[in-house]
């Protein structure tokens, strides 16, 4: 076939464990020209805020980066559903040439008038920062005015990567964590931050703590509330989960009220099981919480193991690739595709650190390829060569996928499907097996073209 | 004429849009460009925005590069990192065409894209640079309708020439239809024995089979050469009512420099559209309309018989991008059906004098036309106006289904079926379709409603 060529500026990008000396690339802009998969910064800020139902999100800028983004995720609420709705202020020529802030005021003055939100957000996006418009001031007038809190969130999407969208974000939350009562919290209690609720796996994770005899004051953000983020400080400990996300917030309150935090994933029987340990660890003065943990634990595990050793029978041996937003989340795919008996192949991610991929190299079996910032061409180019038989990503590299036959699961927030925690577990086995195992590959031309030597389909 | 309704207050903010933003439309054309690579001049979330929003409609790969502004470039101008990205699209996928779109940001910061282009030409003397088209989109000024046909004017005015004598050939410019659509009028064409420049023709690359060997621009789409020939076609054909009253379209640059003679019509959806195109082509090919097509018309005509009482007065609310809404009312009038609302995002201007000529009796019928209409506005429009059914994309599903009135998917984007890229909407063929749609959702919808539960309608 035609060589899917890499250019050379991107091979630094690019590591095939085994391969002397470790030298990997990462935390750099994209090449210009290259298709890369990442969003922007005002991504980034809109996955963190946006799950709080009860607040106004307004997207100041074009239309463009409110219709992408309307209603695209999978974070539910138990009440209020205002994130669902797409506000923005969809600026016209003349408001590019003599400013918006006035229609700025104007839209959030007849928000606040029709849905009576808790508090309100507002987006900046790329061409708001060049027009000029003090975002801040109008917000500062609309929160004297309404009396409600009206937070600037500066995710002008060139100005960085989706982290710095992430930390625009926990900025933008800091100013309200610490308005609101914390007299009635329990000592046992905690905040879940970085859990987005994304079908229902707050929910999922929340049941958990509650059965375990802790208190959680704030999702942040899955099923949000603002009051609830407005006595977190209450909470004595923060339960980061994994993705960079709300590191910040975290180090935020560490830094102003105190609140250690340790950092968790739910994906996976053994990061879930870790995560609700070490929980229970950390209220060592309640030994009845370990007890009930452990109760949990075993009560959990086996209420799904018959299932998942049938699919592990089903899936053993096939091959995975991974290509994920933050390398945190890799991690605990690798250690759930391994549970089932599957091998890891290719991993990479749109945001890892040097120090994540150090982390992946040593998770990594000799020959993997580890990728950072890749593009559809990458990562065609190496599904093929490493003969994946699943490829695990967003939609985005959904499509690449099925052209070349090969299975697919969804972890992104677009999915409908609850991942986390045990249940969570299964539904992701039972998502591989459904894709891997199909019959259709039967039929696709490059599974049959590498027919031989293949793994069996 | 028939005015915009005043019922509707007019809110400042846009919620959730009924639009897109200009790039995508642009970017949909190159895609019908064989061998072209979209590029987005801007920051990076836009195109991957953009991409996934295509993605999830086409279920395809979508490869849209783009010049991934930073910070410094928003400050010191766009030049240097469009022509790396220049560069590095040409080594990665050595192609035929390269697509260049602005974004609100290059366009905001004032960018001067024609003469980076033409400096790149210069700095690449010698060397066999595929052709570099440029159209400027900023979405402050229009929607991705806008985007589409200003796309097209550019391929145009930048590749066609003319010829000493006019070719066999002839110009279809359908607009922004689907791919099967596409697939269609090619159709038509041969049987008219009559060779066709389709632009853009994304049936292809947009809608094709799985893949031996990945594919780094997919195949298909309508030639560079191709193009060049539109100038010496012997006619033009151009699809939209709405269209058809714009000051400048492609067929109209075509005529004005190289006499290219031009028929405008609207979408052929129903009997009186679809006779119209059949009689333009008829005369430009001197054939009479082919004995397959006579037939299908038949059909439909036989099945309008058939179905007419199930569907007569019914009322629908119809919703979309503005020249699918008038061709869709065409055609509902035609068979009996109410369009009682006809709402667009767009703002041409032309939409309600475009549904006034087809109901010469608006008033008595009470339609009412919504132009620059988000989903918020033309919700309130239908809930007043009792419809038995929607009809237009997907993103009207969650209006339908508080209204609890069946929405019948039509058009982009379809993000909540599998297929979008498959639909049908035009000639006969399409027509039938979509009245077998209609007529069975009302009959189901009867049946459903029946205490009784008859199986025999
Ligand atoms: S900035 Fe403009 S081009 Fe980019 S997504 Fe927003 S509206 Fe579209
Ligand atoms: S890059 Fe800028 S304009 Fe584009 S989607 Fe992100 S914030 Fe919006």
């Amino acid at each position: 076939m035609a060589s899917i060529p890499i250019l050379k500026e991107r091979e630094k990008h690019i590591y095939r464990k085994g391969a002397e000396p470790f030298n990997l690339t990462c935390g750099h802009h994209s090449l210009a020209g290259v298709v890369s998969q990442r969003a922007c910064v005002f991504c980034g800020s809109r996955v963190v805020l946006y799950p709080i139902a009860d607040a106004l999100h307004l997207i100041h800028g074009p239309v463009g980066c409110a219709a992408y983004t309307w209603d695209i995720r999978g974070a539910l609420s138990s009440g209020p559903e205002l994130h669902r709705l797409s506000f923005t202020t969809d600026l016209r020529e003349k408001d590019v040439i003599f400013g918006g802030e006035k229609k700025l005021h104007r839209a959030l003055v007849e928000l606040i008038d029709t849905y009576q939100p808790r508090a309100a957000f507002v987006y900046s996006t790329c061409i708001v920062g060049i027009i000029g418009d003090d975002v801040a001031a109008v917000c500062r007038q609309v929160s004297r005015e309404k009396a409600i809190p009206v937070l600037p969130v500066h995710s002008e999407g060139f100005k960085g990567t989706k982290k710095d969208g992430y930390k625009a974000a926990c900025e933008a939350l800091f100013k309200l964590v610490g308005q609101g009562p914390v007299d009635q919290i329990s000592p046992w209690s905690i905040n879940i931050l970085g859990e987005f609720n994304i079908g229902g796996e707050a929910w999922i994770i929340k049941s958990y703590y509650e059965k375990m005899g802790v208190e959680v004051v704030a999702t942040m953000t899955g099923d949000g509330r603002v009051d609830a983020i407005r006595r977190s400080h209450g909470a004595a400990l923060n339960v980061v989960q994994c993705s960079g996300a709300m590191t910040t917030l975290a180090d935020m309150m560490q830094a102003r009220y105190g609140t250690p935090y340790i950092r968790v994933s739910y994906f996976g029987l053994e990061d879930t099981s870790k995560a609700l340990y070490d929980v229970a660890a950390h209220f060592k003065d309640n030994p009845a919480i370990m007890a009930r943990t452990q109760a949990l634990v075993r009560g959990e595990i086996s209420a799904i193991f018959p299932e998942l050793q049938k699919i592990k029978a089903a899936v053993q041996g096939k091959r995975a690739a991974i290509y994920v937003g933050g390398a945190f989340k890799a991690f605990s795919l690798i250690k759930a595709l391994r549970y089932l008996g599957m091998d890891v192949v290719l991993v990479g991610s749109q945001t890892g650190n040097d120090a994540d991929y150090e982390t992946l190299r040593d998770m990594c079996d000799d020959g993997t390829i580890i990728l950072d910032d890749a593009n559809p061409l990458e990562l065609s180019k190496y599904i093929i060569e490493k003969r994946a038989d699943l490829f695990i990503g967003g939609v985005k590299e959904r499509p690449i996928a099925y052209k070349m036959g090969i299975g697919f699961c969804d972890h992104n927030h677009e999915r409908k499907t609850p991942l986390a925690g045990y249940e969570g577990m299964l539904n992701f086995a039972r998502e591989v097996y459904r894709s891997v195992n199909s019959p259709v590959w039967r039929f696709a031309p490059a599974r049959a073209a590498a027919g031989k030597g293949a793994s069996p389909c | 004429m028939l005015k915009p309704s005043p019922k509707a207050p007019k809110f400042t903010v846009t919620r959730n849009a009924c639009k897109l933003c200009t790039p995508l439309g642009a970017a949909l054309v190159f895609k019908g460009i064989r061998g072209a690579v979209p590029l987005l001049h801007g920051s990076q979330g836009c195109s991957t925005y953009i991409r996934r929003y295509l993605i999830s409609h086409y279920r395809e790969p979508i490869d849209i590069a783009c010049s991934n502004f930073s910070e410094q470039t928003a400050i010191f101008g766009g030049g240097a990192n469009l022509k790396i990205a220049l560069d590095n699209i040409r080594r990665q996928y050595d192609p035929e065409m390269i697509g260049v779109a602005t974004t609100c940001l290059s366009e905001t910061i004032g960018d001067d894209v024609p003469m980076f282009i033409r400096e790149y030409r210069e700095s690449c003397a010698g060397e066999d640079l595929p052709p570099v088209v440029h159209v400027a989109t900023p979405s402050y000024q229009g929607t991705h309708m806008q985007g589409f046909h200003a796309a097209l004017q550019a391929v145009v005015d930048q590749l066609a020439q003319g010829a000493a004598e006019a070719g066999p050939h002839v110009n279809l410019f359908p607009g922004m239809v689907s791919p099967a659509d596409l697939r269609h009028l090619r159709e038509i064409c041969a049987d008219f024995d009559l060779p066709v420049v389709l632009l853009p023709d994304y049936a292809d690359t947009l809608d094709g089979p799985l893949w031996t060997e990945y594919q780094r621009i997919p195949e298909g789409g309508t030639s560079v050469t191709a193009i060049r020939s539109s100038g010496s076609a012997r006619a033009s054909l151009e699809l939209g009512d709405v269209l058809a009253r714009a000051k400048e379209t492609a067929a109209g640059l075509l005529w004005k420099r190289f006499e290219v003679p031009c028929h405008r019509m609207g979408l052929p959806v129903g009997i009186d559209a679809t006779d119209r195109m059949f009689a333009a082509l008829a005369e430009i090919s001197g054939r009479p309309t082919p004995e397959n097509h006579l037939r299908e018309r038949g059909r439909l005509i036989d099945s309008y018989a058939d179905g007419h009482k199930y569907v007569m007065d019914a009322r629908a609310v119809v919703f979309g991008e503005e020249d699918l809404v008038v061709g869709l009312a065409g055609f509902l009038g035609e068979i009996g059906v109410v369009p009682v609302v006809c709402a667009s995002g767009g703002r041409s201007g032309h939409l309600a004098a475009c549904i006034a000529e087809r109901f010469p009796d608006h008033s008595q019928k009470g339609i009412q036309v919504l132009s620059d209409a988000d989903f918020v506005t033309i919700e309130t429009a239908a809930r007043d106006a009792q419809p038995d059914f929607l009809i237009g994309n997907s993103k009207g599903y969650s209006m339908a289904r508080r209204l609890d009135k069946p929405l019948i998917r039509v058009g982009f984007p379809v993000h909540d079926r599998v297929g979008g890229a498959r639909l049908l909407h035009l000639g006969y063929r399409g027509s039938q379709q979509l009245f077998d749609r209609i007529a069975n959702t009302l009959m189901a919808a009867r049946q459903t409603a029946s205490p009784v539960g008859y199986t025999y309608i």
